[in-house]
């Protein structure tokens, strides 16, 4: 725009109230709710709800849980997108759109089907009891719900890059003798790293917020597979208010920190490919 | 694209992410189909056509409905705010607009609880007037509206941005009121991104779970959409029930994604960059 200063086109009045008025009314009303409710709580109690144990164990379940999700997701989601862009096969477009399933499919449905599949009677249990392994009800069965989760943010992130990213620079380190490793290591990887990264912090973020999908194949036994977000929804159906709120901070306050790692890198990342 | 892939890696990972799709997303599905039809149609058709489930559906859609129209006037009123004028603070309005997608389902709850609830400034107030919005059908109307606040506007945001705002500055010299201008020049460059954020507004909509459930109070045939309603079932054991009930979501869910794979490709043809 060359003419700042002054605004040519019309309806800027309107758009902008009832954007604000919306805003207000969904985003900033609740959210300041929140922030005077914690503001009466005194620090003191705030730290001593965060520091039970229960709750306490409760964040070690989901940051743990939620972390190596999102790093199977991370590597999965760099082939799927690697073999979307790069190859041609039968299936491919159904491929393509089921990545988005986990979008579509409410996270309730996701949760007791995975459940069912995973439970010493279902078909994927029944293999793993054999070797005495257990997926639901378990910690690996709260990963695999979150795995289930994030798998569309990684490779909706690195596709474009790839998309993007010229075939002449692999094909001349190729052609100077790299070997396909190194290609991949050194050409490849510096590219779609920052997408991979945001993609994993987005899935991250998701992950530990996580409750439909998780809640049925959990198991929710306290200190070992009970994942923070249902310590809140418990809280809250006891009233205590106070509590739900105190541990919710601490839920904000990481995803907010994971918000800002992305869109550092993001920033970072755009600028690299000029867009 | 690139013919010197030697067979061997190509098909390894084409393999591997099948075999990752099939076990993750498509077992799921499966089974989602095959234990709702454990105990033959009849069973099945007795589940689908129970009187809680026909009630949990209506709320389902008319909370969709309510969250699709809000945030389709939202949208369309906000990205053209955010792209088509300079102002301060837009930063810290696109942010705003952002967080409900990145918060925790349950914290999203929690502040419509703190908001309208018992412990609220406005509770009185919202007595006095007889108006029930914690455990009742607005709480979910409310909550359905914030999960999916953004989904229509961060669509179009993207695709106005990119096509700048010489065409309405020349409408608007030309003496072209705001509706006039939105309608001819704006409109015809995002309607595929627009009806592309429909679908997925509707999608997250009819499907959310966890602010729903914190807002819902789990009165049978009241407060109960077809998420929570499958929660109960599944709860309760009845397992062919809950997948049956499943089996409706899981419908609309395939048929979002194929209708998003059509308009995906639609627009794309007509040169317009959805996603």
């Amino acid at each position: 725009m060359k003419r700042s200063g002054k605004r040519v086109i019309p309806g800027f009045g309107l758009s902008m109230g009832v954007t604000l008025t919306m805003v207000s009314l969904i985003v900033v009303i609740p959210l300041a709710s929140l922030v005077v409710f914690t503001a009466k709580l005194s620090p003191k109690d705030i730290w001593e709800t965060i520091t039970r144990e229960r709750v306490l164990a409760s964040f070690q379940v989901s940051f743990l849980t939620a972390f190596i999700a999102s790093l199977i997701n991370a590597v999965m989601g760099v082939i799927l997108a690697w073999v979307l862009v790069r190859y041609d096969f039968p299936l491919k477009r159904l491929l393509d759109g089921l990545i988005e399933l986990p979008f579509a499919m409410p996270t309730a449905v996701a949760g007791i089907a995975l459940t069912s599949l995973t439970s010493d009677k279902g078909l994927i249990g029944k293999f793993f009891s054999r070797f005495g392994i257990k997926i639901a009800y378990t910690r690996i069965g709260i990963t695999v719900a979150l795995v289930f989760i994030g798998i569309p943010f990684v490779v909706r992130a690195v596709q474009p890059v790839l998309e993007k990213l010229d075939p002449s620079y692999e094909e001349a380190a190729g052609s100077m003798g790299a070997s396909r490793a190194r290609i991949f290591r050194s050409v490849i990887l510096p590219e779609i790293l920052p997408a991979a990264m945001t993609g994993f912090g987005l899935a991250f973020g998701r992950c530990l917020g996580e409750y439909g999908s998780v809640v049925f194949i959990a198991g929710n036994k306290p200190f070992e597979t009970e994942i923070t977000p249902l310590i809140i929804m418990s809280e809250l159906q006891e009233y205590d208010y106070a509590s739900a709120s105190a541990i919710s901070l601490v839920i904000l306050a990481a995803a907010f920190l994971i918000l800002f790692f992305v869109n550092l890198i993001q920033s970072r990342n755009s600028k690299i490919l000029g867009r | 694209m690139k013919k010197s892939d030697s067979g061997i890696a190509k098909y390894l990972l084409i393999g591997i992410s099948f075999l990752f799709i099939i076990l993750m997303l498509i077992l799921p599905l499966i089974t989602v189909i095959t234990e709702a039809f454990r105990n033959g149609w009849e069973a099945y058709k007795e589940a689908v056509s129970d009187e809680y489930t026909v009630k949990a559906t209506l709320l389902t859609l008319e909370a969709t409905f309510f969250a699709v129209l809000f945030n389709t006037i939202f949208g369309l009123f906000a990205a053209w705010a955010v792209t088509k004028f300079r102002f301060r603070g837009k930063k810290i309005l696109t942010t705003l607009i952002d967080i409900p997608v990145t918060l925790s389902p349950i914290i999203a709850g929690l502040i419509f609880v703190l908001t309208f609830g018992r412990q609220s400034a406005i509770y009185p107030y919202l007595k006095q007037w007889d108006i029930d919005i914690v455990f009742a059908v607005p709480g979910i109307v409310l909550a359905t509206i914030f999960v999916t606040f953004p989904f229509i506007s961060r669509e179009l945001i993207p695709v106005l941005e990119t096509q700048g705002t010489d065409e309405e500055e020349a409408a608007a010299l030309m003496g072209e009121k705001w509706f006039g201008i939105f309608r001819k020049v704006t409109f015809p460059h995002i309607k595929w991104a627009f009806l592309y954020g429909i679908v997925l507004c509707t999608a997250r909509a009819m499907g959310e779970f966890g602010a729903v459930s914190v807002l819902s109070g789990h009165l049978r045939g009241k407060t109960n959409t077809l998420p929570l309603h499958v929660e109960i079932l599944f709860n309760e054991f009845k397992y062919v029930p809950a997948f049956a009930v499943s089996s409706i979501l899981v419908l609309i869910a395939i048929v979002i994604l194929v209708i998003r794979s059509i308009i995906e490709y639609i627009g794309k043809r007509n040169g317009e960059d959805v996603r």
